[in-house]
């Protein structure tokens, strides 16, 4: 069994800036279980010396040539933003005051 | 910020050995971003530089920078190092705004390149072979500023504002192995080898290798152990330590606090650590261990990169002289006596003076000018030399005015502080201010006579041979010139007069 626990489950949601009730709290704390149980059993399957695949194809040396494209406006850039000030992303204060 | 206390350098140094570690970050100066096509550029409006990739619009796929795999090869090859034939881009996740992906795209257990080694010169001419663990391709964050509290520093900030335009701005990231045996050396070592990778990274023109812009980036591991002692010591990492003035100080403080710590019975925890150039201390950040989950995983938007042997092998044939070599041959081909050689590359200026002898200065004169007044006035600012707004034409330029006379070394010294306060060209200000020397005889001899005849006994003292009599009269000319005459011709002009 994972150790998932409503605490962990509030963590998490804070961290994703969702809000959650309680009642959510609790069917979500049920179902990231069955999610992280089945994702344990994957790992057991692979246990030992399997490479990770990183993509499905063999391919290798896909580049992109040193050419300047057009980029998005500051208007733009900003216009899925939460918040912004001066052209930039406003976001939370990231460390309390210690 | 409590200061902390220190250990005496030479007690310390008595009592443990020092193993230093140095990530050296080097921004690559391709015409666009890692993944996108963004431009990398320095400065312009912020979020200008911005696309859907770089930040991490959902949906959006991200491509490899050729050029930026071409110059990590580069750089990889000049430190020695082996050419991972496979490798591959992984993603490393953390929550920081700094890049709106939640994760870094990065390298993880196959860098592009690995096990090399640089042999790098410190101040009293010891040569250490420092090895080089990895070289590899990552991209740059965003830049944060904070807003709010009173420092504008990170504690304390109601609010931080984003800038994306440096977001996946190639990066490569050199990683030594533990430097052992440096001593009390180790300080100068961690300085000496940044200022290498510098060299080396200018010479291949694949970075603009700026540290007062961040183009090169130090992070610098310090640990001590007893002598004798196998295990390595508990290490920090100190961060923020951008230039090589500051790499000496912040390694040198490492060492003395945590000897502090070590020999009162105490532990180091092993933690990032901040250095405050202004205070010339560090402080502590955030706890780091060996095993900070990073959740690395082979990024699925991204195929392999494998270089094929002839890629490798014509970038090998263009590596320019390595820096060893270069500095041989500069000495060789300024005449510089082996103590005046080595001042020049103490002081970081041989790419100065290079330059300015390229200008058409004389080599002594390029130096005198670099390792004298400049270094003086940069220092007295508090500046690297770097930062100080005078370039290689200007020195020329100068040097050039004093070589032909038009002004004296005095003057020029002046016109020195007004290029570097932005007043133009030697030239121009000479101009501007009427600095130039006066070369008028008529005027010099006017100026002679009206000093002789304050100071009548001069002239005959003169006639007499006691020439140090002369000094009164210079200076009387001198002044009354403003400072703008060639003393020495003064002099000549004098004994012509006394001898008439």
């Amino acid at each position: 069994m994972s150790e998932l626990t409503p605490d962990l489950v509030r963590h998490l949601a804070s961290l994703a800036r969702i809000q959650v009730t309680d009642a959510e709290v609790d069917r979500l704390t049920e179902q990231l279980a069955v999610i992280v149980d089945a994702v344990a059993t994957i790992n057991k399957a692979v246990e030992g010396d399997v490479p990770a695949t990183s993509h499905p194809i063999p391919m290798a040396n896909v580049f992109r040539e040193d050419v300047v494209e057009p980029s998005l406006t500051q208007t733009e850039a900003l216009s899925g933003a939460a918040d912004s000030d001066q052209g930039r992303f406003r976001v939370a204060a990231i460390l309390d005051e210690e | 910020m409590a200061k902390a206390e220190l250990m005496n350098y030479e007690k310390a140094l008595e009592q443990f050995e020092v193993v230093i570690g140095l990530e050296v970050h080097v921004e690559l100066n391709t015409n666009t971003k890692m993944f996108c096509g963004c431009r990398n550029d320095f400065g312009d409006e912020p979020n200008t530089n911005v696309c859907p990739i770089c930040i991490g619009l959902p949906g959006s796929l991200p491509a490899v920078n050729k050029r930026a795999v071409e110059s990590s090869i580069a750089i990889g090859l000049a430190l020695g190092c082996s050419i991972a034939p496979t490798g591959r881009f992984a993603r490393k996740n953390y929550f920081y705004p700094d890049l709106a992906k939640n994760f870094q795209t990065s390298q993880y257990d196959e860098p592009i390149a690995f096990e090399g080694s640089l042999d790098v010169e410190v101040p009293s001419g010891k040569v250490f072979t420092v090895g080089i663990e990895r070289a590899h391709m990552e991209e740059d964050a965003g830049k944060l500023t904070h807003i709010g509290g009173n420092t504008g520093r990170i504690h304390g900030a109601e609010y931080s504002l984003v800038d994306y335009n440096r977001a996946g701005v190639p990066l490569v990231e050199i990683v030594t192995k533990p430097v052992l045996g440096a001593g009390a050396e180790a300080p100068e070592l961690a300085a000496a080898y940044v200022r290498s990778i510098r060299e080396i990274v200018k010479a291949l023109g694949v970075s603009d290798a700026r540290m007062e812009r961040g183009n090169v980036r130090c992070d610098a591991n310090v640990s001590l152990r007893p002598h004798g002692q196998e295990k390595l010591g508990t290490r920090t990492e100190t961060k923020n330590v951008n230039s090589l003035r500051s790499i000496e100080r912040a390694v040198r403080y490492e060492i003395q606090r945590q000897a502090h710590i070590l020999a009162n019975g105490g532990t180091i925890t092993q933690e990032t650590r901040h250095w405050h150039e202004d205070k010339g201390a560090t402080s502590a950040g955030r706890p780091k261990s060996d095993a900070d989950d990073y959740r690395y995983f082979p990024e699925p938007d991204l195929v392999p990169v494998q270089p094929s042997h002839e890629l490798i092998e014509s970038i090998r044939a263009t590596l320019p002289e390595n820096p060893a070599d270069r500095r041989k041959r500069l000495q060789a081909e300024w005449a510089f006596a082996d103590l005046e050689f080595r001042d020049v590359v103490n002081a970081g200026l041989l790419d100065q003076i290079e330059e300015t002898v390229a200008a058409g200065a004389k080599p002594q004169a390029a130096r005198k000018w670099w390792t004298g007044e400049i270094a003086r006035l940069a220092n007295t600012e508090d500046k690297e030399i770097e930062a100080l707004s005078v370039s290689a034409a200007d020195v020329a330029e100068l040097a050039q005015l004093v070589e032909s006379g038009k002004i004296n070394d005095r003057i020029g010294r002046e016109v020195l502080a007004a290029v570097l306060a932005g007043e133009g060209t030697p030239s121009a200000i000479v101009a501007a201010k009427g600095l130039e020397v006066v070369s008028d005889d008529g005027a010099l001899l006017a100026a002679i006579d009206e000093a002789l005849a304050a100071q009548p006994d001069v002239i005959e003292a003169i006639r007499e041979g006691r020439m140090q009599a002369a000094g009164a009269v210079i200076g009387a000319v001198m002044k009354a010139m403003k400072g703008q005459a060639d003393a020495a011709r003064v002099r000549e002009l004098l004994v012509q007069r006394a001898s008439e």
